[in-house]
């Protein structure tokens, strides 16, 4: 419920919207006006939220303090006390990752006949995919093309983007959507089978398809039913470590931990493919994040400590639109699809101050400059935010959009007695996705180790500084699939040489003979709430 | 507790505790914490029940009593506030059985939901499914309807299920609403609803190679074209 306060802040929203309906639109941002923009307000361009790393492969690199500290942490895992003699378990492929790119990894690599072992720390499913509301990107419709998407991407990037892994994003797509569409999922379709679609923030067609507002989840869920119904095997509760190496430099599969019993256990595996995610829960410049509770990078970690490369680690991405009010859902995502369906940005006088669909990283610091300037409206508990005017998306599309489109945030919203289709909301950048990433190649596999595959968040260079809306939900399943096709090619090829963690012990004498050894053990695994609070 | 009210206290009063008991032992938390904020508060520190922390992938099930009450509730961690007074217990894992099959191999209807799961008769319509959904979804009407063989209307009114399973543990009936939801939207989607052709279309015309010119040359076109290229692309009304 909204405060006498913000009531009279509502109604200056509510004398504007008439005349912001008519009107045409907040004009776009020029390019020299968006690097402004982006370089006066962009957290990620403020000098107190990063360092140089010392050590490892990205030694110098810039990236945000709360990743080097993980990167500078001594091994979560007593490697001495490990035997590797006899694996506990051998498999051909060893999936490290339950959410959408290591599940389509290991469907993929189990429909082309290998023998797969999924590891997740949390359960399978529970990962930021599941939590995508607003749509997977692909370019299907007549009036769209590959080479459109493409530009789409790289220029929403801000043309740093790997062009091949760019194409390969593209070029797969359709692929991506027919697969899901034969496996039962439930995108949003006119009677006639045509998938609706709708834009997204950079995109220049309409090529965001949905499944209502729950796109992640349905894709998800469809998938983890997948899994069920072909008894692919799956350790959940099971977190990764370390990596594993052979004598040759190679990945070998990995050391794990039971997070019920805390038995380690080591799994040797011909092709490994790492698909755990971001680094959201690390919280970055302290801001709140949309991530999924077990969003600590870990496959970073791990990876780094293996001589893998980072690349744009200093590139985060914030949503423009997390929950400003209530406190309870601070930091929550509200989707870019409200924007999509025609949801302004005002301040607390009710005024544009922003081209609601440009690219997020420009939304986000647009948000911050208006709220800098005093723009904003502060609630109670002194967070600042801005009003996203939902109530103009029935205006414009007829009565009961909002509630068919966007079923989850009304729900989310009512639970705390706010109507998002009569009242505007009130939001606030939020941490959203990791643009950066382990440095991959168009199979996915590692530039630096091999028989090493990374897939989803984890990996980096596919949306270059700045990922568009869509895409995201799009890239963990190309590049699963991918990764899970290219093994199924060579994994018959591959001879694992004795296996080792040497290079686990070189990095912690590393990190000891440079004097940076950190507090904090890594990977972290799960954030602590209990000792920060 | 009014809920209306969370969120809209001035300071003062959100320092205001309520007390609640976590597996039988009483703590002192901040008044306006949701369940799972509350745990870590009181030092728990969770491993199993907790997943995305925002109401989408039902991993935080719990149950719980409030004194003097003799109903018993259940909700999900991350979305439900605490009040004073509440007996809660997390749900680490509920046995339910999901039947396994092969969605290439089956027809839409209502021999097909009766085969993978026969317990669908046994509903008494107790209505149990239904108040204990965290999405407010009509459980025990989509049962129903699956009852009939309407398994587009299932998938529609299930739509926004995120398979807590909160459903299953309180159905009499022994009955697995989550699963047979999932089944139902598969169903409806791979067959009833209609194959989207322009999608097939772009299939084909992918794999055969008609675009791959034209995006190869993308890959090798220098930046400064590229943005031009990009300044200039027309954005579809």
């Amino acid at each position: 419920m909204y405060t006498p306060q913000m009531r009279e802040s509502i109604r200056m929203v509510e004398r504007t919207r008439g005349k912001r309906l008519e009107e045409e639109e907040y004009p776009t941002l020029q390019p020299d006006e968006k690097e402004r923009l982006l370089r006066d307000y962009h957290p990620d361009y403020r000098e107190d939220t990063q360092r140089e790393v010392r050590v490892g492969p990205n030694a110098g690199d810039k990236m945000p303090h709360e990743l080097v500290d993980c990167l500078e942490g001594r091994s979560e895992l007593d490697y001495e006390a490990v035997s590797l003699q006899n694996p506990d378990i051998d498999t051909e492929v060893l999936v490290i990752g339950g959410g959408g790119a290591g599940t389509a990894a290991a469907l993929t690599a189990q429909s082309e006949g290998l023998e797969v072992l999924l590891v997740t720390k949390l359960r399978l499913g529970d990962a930021n995919t599941m939590m995508a509301q607003g749509g997977i990107q692909a370019a299907d419709k007549p009036s769209d093309s590959p080479v459109q998407h493409y530009l789409d991407v790289i220029g929403g990037g801000g043309f740093t983007n790997e062009p091949q892994l760019v194409e390969a994003l593209v070029r797969d797509a359709p692929y991506i959507i027919k697969w899901l569409e034969e496996l039962g999922c439930m995108f949003s379709k006119s009677d006639d089978g045509t998938m609706l679609t709708i834009h997204g923030g950079g995109t220049s067609r309409k090529r965001m398809h949905f499944a209502r507002d729950y796109t992640g989840a349905e894709i998800m869920r469809t998938i983890r039913d997948e899994v069920i119904n072909r008894s692919l095997p799956t350790v959940e509760f099971c977190a990764v470590l370390e990596l594993l190496m052979d004598e040759e430099g190679r990945c070998a599969g990995a050391v794990v931990r039971n997070l019920d019993t805390g038995e380690v256990s080591t799994i040797r595996a011909r092709a490994t493919v790492l698909a755990t995610g971001g680094f959201g829960r690390l919280h970055v410049a302290g801001f709140p994040t949309t991530n999924h509770y077990g969003a600590t990078g870990d496959g970073l970690v791990m990876a780094y400590k293996a001589g893998a490369r980072l690349t744009f680690m200093d590139a985060v991405q914030y949503h423009p639109t997390g929950v400003a009010f209530p406190e309870q859902m601070l930091g929550q995502l509200v989707t870019e699809k409200v924007r999509g369906l025609g949801a302004q940005l005002v301040n607390s006088q009710g005024e544009q101050f922003v081209y609601p669909l440009e690219t997020r990283d420009a939304v986000s610091s647009a948000i911050i400059r208006e709220c800098d300037k005093g723009g904003g409206f502060v609630t109670p508990t002194d967070q600042a935010g801005v009003w996203l005017d939902s109530p103009m998306i029935d205006e414009i599309n007829g009565d009961g959009t909002v509630r068919r489109e966007l079923p989850a945030m009304v729900r989310q919203f009512e639970r705390f007695d706010i109507d998002m289709t009569a009242d505007p909301i009130l939001v606030y950048p939020t941490l959203h996705y990791q643009n950066g990433g382990i440095e991959i190649d168009e199979h996915a596999r590692s530039l630096q180790i091999p028989n090493l595959y990374v897939a989803g968040e984890a990996a980096g260079g596919i949306h270059g500084r700045n990922r568009l809306m869509g895409n995201s939900l799009l890239d963990i399943l190309v590049f699963g699939r991918r990764a899970a096709l290219h093994a199924s090619k060579v994994v018959d090829q591959i001879d694992v040489a004795p296996l080792t963690l040497q290079h686990v012990r070189e990095y912690d004498e590393t990190l000891k003979e440079a004097d940076v050894e950190g507090r904090q053990r890594s990977p972290m695994v799960l954030p602590d709430y209990v000792s920060s609070k | 507790m009014d809920r209306a009210e969370v969120g809209t206290q001035e300071k003062e009063n959100q320092q205001d505790m309520v007390s609640i008991h976590i597996m039988g032992k009483r703590y002192e938390v901040p008044f306006g914490l949701t369940i799972i904020k509350a745990m870590e508060h009181a030092g728990y520190r969770v491993v199993r029940g907790a997943g995305c922390r925002g109401g989408f992938c039902g991993a935080c099930g719990t149950v719980y009593r409030l004194e003097g009450d003799y109903r018993l509730y259940v909700g999900l961690a991350c979305q439900t506030v605490v009040e004073d007074g509440m007996y809660l217990a997390q749900i680490p894992f509920y046995p339910a059985t999901k039947a396994k099959y092969d969605i290439t191999e089956l027809d839409a209807d209502l021999n097909t939901l009766m085969q993978l799961y026969p317990e669908l008769s046994r509903c008494v319509g107790c209505n149990s499914c239904t108040r204990a959904c965290p999405q407010d979804i009509d459980v025990m009407n989509y049962m129903a309807k699956a009852l009939r063989g309407d398994i587009a209307g299932v998938a529609d009114e299930a739509f926004d299920c995120i398979m807590c399973g909160l459903c299953a543990s309180r159905c009499p009936a022994e009955e697995v609403p989550h699963y047979v939801a999932v089944l139902a939207k598969r169903l409806y989607s791979r067959y009833i609803a209609p194959p989207a052709e322009h999608l097939a279309e772009r299939v084909r015309e992918v794999d055969s190679g008609e675009f791959d010119a034209r995006l190869n040359e993308m890959t090798q076109i220098d930046q400064q074209r590229l943005r031009e290229l990009y300044n200039a692309r027309d954005i579809e009304e």
